[in-house]
C-alpha cells in the first residue's frame, strides 16, 4: 500500500495544488490525534490536517480512537496495553495510512504494537501490517509524500527539540529539519544536545519531579543559548514541559508544535502564552 | 524508610549537592565526547557492536559448556576454581584463602563483583589490612564511601576533596606539603600504595573476561595497579562472575575494543593482562597460587528469564555516562552497587526485585543508553519488564487499580472523549483568563517546578465533530438550494 502513493509522490508531488488533480484517488489518512493534542492543543490537530491535505491526502479522524496505550505499556501493564492496541487497530482499519503528530505515539503504534502482539497468533501479522502504515507526521510528509512546499512561513530564528522516541525508535531526525528548511523566512539554529531528553517521560515528570526539573532546566539553558525566537518540537509532551519551564523562568522564547509553523496555523497563541504573546 | 522514600531523599540531597553537580557537569565533555571521538575513528564501530552482542549471546546460550571448559583448562593451568552461589559463599571462600595463606595485608584492584558482595568490608571485619589499589577506589575507601560509577568510582569527587582526604589520611607526611596539582596527588598515592604492594600477602583482582579455551582471565586497567596486585603477593585471587566467560581469545578481542572505546574513548586500555594460572617453573616471578572465584548471585535465574540480555553487559559504563538521570543525580543516590540504566536492569535480579524495583521507575525511557550500549542490551525493554514485575507485587495495588481504571476508560472511546472534554474544560476554567496555571494542588509535582499551559478549550475531537456537523449542514443546504433552483427552473 505504501508503494502506490510513495512511488508517485517523491517526484510528482506539488502539494500546495490539490493532489486530487494529480491522482485518481487521494490516499486516505487516518489522523491519530494523540491525547495531549486532543486535550491541550487542538490547533495542532488542525495544523496536521491542513498539512496532510496540502500533501494531497484525504484526512479522516476516526471516532473509535482514544490513547495509544503508552501509560499502560510503560507502566508495566502489557495486558491492558494490548487491549488498547487492538482497539486502535480496529479504529484505523481500512486506511491507507495512519499518521500521528507525535513521535512517541507513532512509535507506540509502529514499534510496540507488533511487539505486544508478537505472541498472539491471531493478531501478530495484523499488527505488523498495521505498523507498516503508521507514520510520524514529519516523517510521513517527507518520506511518503515528498512534500516540497509548505503553507506556512515564519520570519525568525527557530530551534528544534528532538523528542526521544521519535528520534531513537523511529529515527525521525532529518525530516523535521528538511521541512523547516523549506519554510520561507525561517532560520534554524540548533541548540547543543538537541537529542538530550527534556525530562518529560510521561509519568516520570510526576513521579520524579525534582530530576525532571533538573533535566528540563538544562534543556531550557541549551535552548536559550541558541537564541531562538521560537522553540519547536514534534512532541506535545516535551513542549508542555519545556514551555512550562520557560514560562516559569519568565523566558522570552515561545514554544509551538512544528505542525503549526509548517501549516501556517499560528493564530492560536504559543503554548503557555496569551493572545498578546505575553505570559500571564 | 522504604527503598523508594530513601531514594527520594537521596535524589533531593544529590540535586542540592553543588560540588557533585559540578563534577557531573564534566561527564559530557569527558566520557561522552571521548566515546564519540573513539566511535568516529572506527568506521566499523556500529557493526562491531552487533558482533559484540552476538559473541555475548552465544557465550550465554552455552554458558554451562563454556564454564565447564573454563574450569577444566584453568585447572590444567594450575589455577583452583571455586564456585560461589551467593555473595556470602564468595566472601567465605576468599576469607578462607586469605586465612590459609596466613595473610595480613591484602591488596585489591577494582572489581565491581567485590563491591556487589561487599568483600572489602568483610575482610576488614576479619581484621585483615585491605587496601584498594585503583586510585578512585582508594579514595572511595579512605572516605568510607561507595563507588559512584562502575569505571570511575570517585567521579563524584573534585580535586579539593582528594587533597583534603589525603591530608587527613596521610597524617605521617609533612603537613605543609603541596597538593595543588593532580600530579602531586598521584605521586603521593603512588608512594603510599607502593609500600602496600610490597607488603601484600594476597592480591585480589576482578576479571573483565574469562577465556574458556585456555582457562585464562583478562584483566584491564589504566593504572597498571592490577598487575602489581596480582604479581607481587604469593597468592592471587581472581573474583569474578559466571557471566564473564567467552569461548576463545578471538571472541575477547572485539569485546576489548568495544569496552575501551565505550568506556573512556580509548582505542585500548593502557594495561591489558592475560593471566593463565600461577607462576610456572620457567617464569621468573609471579604468585604461587591462583584462585578463581566464580560468583552466581542471581545470574543463573536471570539467564533463565526473559531478561537474559542483561548478562551481555561488559561493564563499560557508557549507559550511565549518557543517562540524563544519572548525570542529574550521580551514582550514590541510586543506592545500588550498579547505578544508572545497567543498575536498573541488573540490580533487581541480584538484590531481589523488592529491593531495587524503584530503580526501573527512575527513567524517562529516552533510550540513549541502549543507543550507546556496546552489546546492544535493550535496556528500556528490560526496565519495562521490571516495572511490570513490580506492578504485580501486592504493594503496587494502588498503582495497579489506577492503571486498570484508566485503561478501562481508554477502551471506551465515547466515554473517553466525554471525559477528555470535561478535563479540558475544567483545566481551562482553572486557568481563568490566563494562559497558564501556576499552582494546582493535585498536579503539584508538575506545578512545583513549572507552569502548566492552559488548554485551548474544547478538545480536538469536539471541535472536529463540530466542523464536520457544520460541513454537513452546509452540504445539505447546498443540496436543497440546488434542488430549489432545479424545481424553479423546471418547466
Ligand atoms: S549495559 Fe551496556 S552500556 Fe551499560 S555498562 Fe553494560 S555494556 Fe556498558
Amino acid at each position: 500500500m505504501g508503494g502506490r502513493f510513495g512511488v508517485l509522490s517523491t517526484n510528482q508531488c506539488h502539494p500546495v495544488i490539490s493532489m486530487t488533480e494529480v491522482f485518481a484517488r487521494r490516499p486516505r489518512v487516518g489522523l491519530f490525534v494523540t491525547c495531549l493534542v486532543d486535550l491541550m492543543r487542538p490547533s495542532v490537530g488542525f495544523a496536521a490536517v491542513r498539512l496532510l491535505e496540502a500533501a494531497g491526502c484525504e484526512v479522516v479522524v476516526p471516532e473509535g480512537q482514544t490513547c495509544c496505550g503508552q501509560p499502560a505499556y510503560n507502566g508495566g501493564d502489557a495486558e491492558n496495553a494490548r487491549k488498547i492496541a487492538m482497539l486502535t487497530m480496529r479504529a484505523f482499519d481500512g486506511f491507507d495510512y495512519v499518521v500521528a503528530p507525535s513521535g512517541s505515539c507513532a512509535a507506540m503504534l509502529k514499534v510496540h504494537y507488533p511487539r505486544l502482539l508478537a505472541d498472539d497468533k491471531q493478531h501478530a501479522s495484523a499488527a505488523r501490517a498495521f505498523a507498516e502504515r503508521v507514520h510520524e507526521l514529519c516523517a510521513f510528509l517527507i518520506d511518503v509524500c515528498g512534500l516540497e512546499q509548505v503553507p506556512g512561513s515564519f520570519a525568525g530564528r527557530v530551534t528544534y527539540h528532538d523528542g526521544c522516541s521519535g528520534l531513537r525508535e523511529l529515527k525521525v531526525r532529518e525530516q523535521p529539519r528538511r521541512l523547516l528548511a523549506i519554510v520561507p523566512g525561517l532560520e534554524l539554529c540548533e541548540m547543543s544536545d538537541t537529542d538530550a531528553c527534556c525530562g518529560f517521560g510521561g509519568l516520570f515528570a510526576m513521579k520524579f519531579p525534582a530530576i525532571s526539573n533538573a533535566m528540563v532546566t538544562k534543556k531550557c539553558a541549551n535552548a536559550a543559548s541558541a537564541k531562538p525566537d521560537l522553540l519547536l518540537s514534534g512532541e506535545m509532551g516535551c513542549l508542555l514541559n519545556v514551555a512550562g519551564k520557560l514560562s516559569r523562568q519568565g523566558a522570552e522564547i515561545e514554544c509551538r508544535h512544528i505542525a503549526e509553523v509548517l501549516a501556517g496555523e499560528m493564530t492560536a497563541p504559543a503554548i503557555a502564552c496569551s493572545n498578546d504573546g505575553q505570559r500571564r | 524508610m522504604t527503598a523508594r522514600a530513601q531514594f527520594d531523599a537521596d535524589i533531593d540531597a544529590a540535586l542540592a549537592d553543588a560540588p557533585l553537580q559540578r563534577a557531573l557537569a564534566d561527564v559530557p565533555a569527558g566520557f561522552v565526547a571521548g566515546r564519540r571521538r573513539a566511535r568516529e575513528e572506527l568506521p566499523e564501530f556500529e557493526p562491531l557492536r552487533r558482533v559484540g552482542r552476538d559473541i555475548r549471546d552465544h557465550a550465554l546460550a552455552h554458558l554451562d559448556l563454556y564454564l565447564e571448559a573454563f574450569e577444566g583448562n584453568a585447572t590444567k593451568a594450575g589455577s583452583r576454581v571455586h564456585w560461589a552461589a551467593s555473595g556470602d559463599d564468595a566472601c567465605r571462600i576468599v576469607l578462607d584463602i586469605c586465612r590459609a595463606a596466613g595473610a595480613r595485608t591484602i591488596t585489591k584492584s577494582k572489581s565491581m563483583v567485590s563491591e556487589e558482595i561487599e568483600l572489602r568490608e568483610r575482610l576488614q571485619d576479619a581484621e585483615f589490612d585491605v587496601v584498594e589499589t585503583d586510585l578512585g577506589e582508594y579514595l572511595v575507601q579512605i572516605r568510607n564511601e561507595k563507588p559512584s560509577h562502575i569505571i570511575a568510582p570517585a567521579i563524584h569527587m573534585r580535586a579539593e576533596d582528594v587533597a583534603n582526604v589525603f591530608r587527613r589520611q596521610h597524617g605521617h607526611l609533612a603537613a605543609d606539603r603541596q597538593l595543588d596539582t593532580p600530579e602531586k596527588m598521584i605521586a603521593e598515592a603512588r608512594g603510599i600504595l607502593r609500600d602496600k604492594f610490597l607488603a601484600a600477602d594476597v592480591g585480589i583482582t576482578g576479571a573483565n573476561f574469562l577465556v574458556a579455551e585456555t582457562g585464562s582471565a583478562i584483566i584491564v586497567t589504566n593504572e597498571g595497579n592490577a598487575d602489581l596486585t596480582m604479581s607481587l603477593p604469593k597468592v592471587h585471587v581472581i573474583l569474578t562472575s559466571i557471566d564473564k566467560v567467552v569461548p576463545t581469545f578471538n571472541d575477547a578481542w572485539p569485546l576489548l575494543r568495544l569496552l575501551a572505546r565505550s568506556a573512556t574513548g580509548q582505542a585500548f586500555t593502557a594495561y591489558t593482562t592475560i593471566v593463565t594460572g600461577p607462576r610456572q617453573p620457567t617464569d621468573p616471578d609471579g604468585p604461587e597460587q591462583c584462585h578463581i572465584v566464580l560468583l552466581d548471585n542471581g545470574r543463573t535465574e536471570l539467564l533463565a528469564s526473559e531478561m537474559r540480555s542483561v548478562l551481555r553487559c561488559i561493564r563499560c559504563g557508557a549507559c550511565m555516562n549518557h543517562c540524563p538521570v544519572y548525570c542529574s543525580i550521580g551514582g550514590h543516590a541510586y543506592n545500588s552497587v550498579y547505578p544508572g540504566p545497567i543498575g536498573a536492569a541488573l540490580s533487581p535480579a541480584l538484590a531481589g526485585a523488592g529491593q531495587a524495583a524503584h530503580l526501573a521507575e527512575a527513567s524517562t525511557f529516552c533510550g540513549r543508553c541502549e543507543q550507546v550500549c556496546p552489546v546492544e542490551i535493550p535496556l528500556v525493554s528490560v526496565m519495562r519488564q521490571w516495572r511490570s514485575l513490580a506492578l504485580e507485587q501486592p504493594r503496587s495495588r494502588r498503582a495497579r487499580l489506577m492503571l486498570h481504571a484508566w485503561a478501562r476508560l481508554a477502551q471506551h472511546p465515547r466515554i473517553y472523549r466525554w471525559c477528555a472534554g470535561i478535563a479540558a474544560r475544567s483545566l481551562k476554567w482553572l486557568a481563568g483568563s490566563g494562559a497558564r496555571i501556576r499552582r494546582l494542588p493535585f498536579l503539584h509535582a508538575w506545578t512545583d517546578y513549572r507552569d502548566l499551559a492552559a488548554p485551548q478549550g474544547g478538545t480536538f475531537q469536539q471541535q472536529w465533530a463540530q466542523r464536520d456537523r457544520k460541513r454537513a449542514q452546509r452540504d445539505r443546504a447546498d443540496v436543497s438550494a440546488a434542488r430549489a433552483r432545479k424545481s424553479d427552473s423546471a418547466p
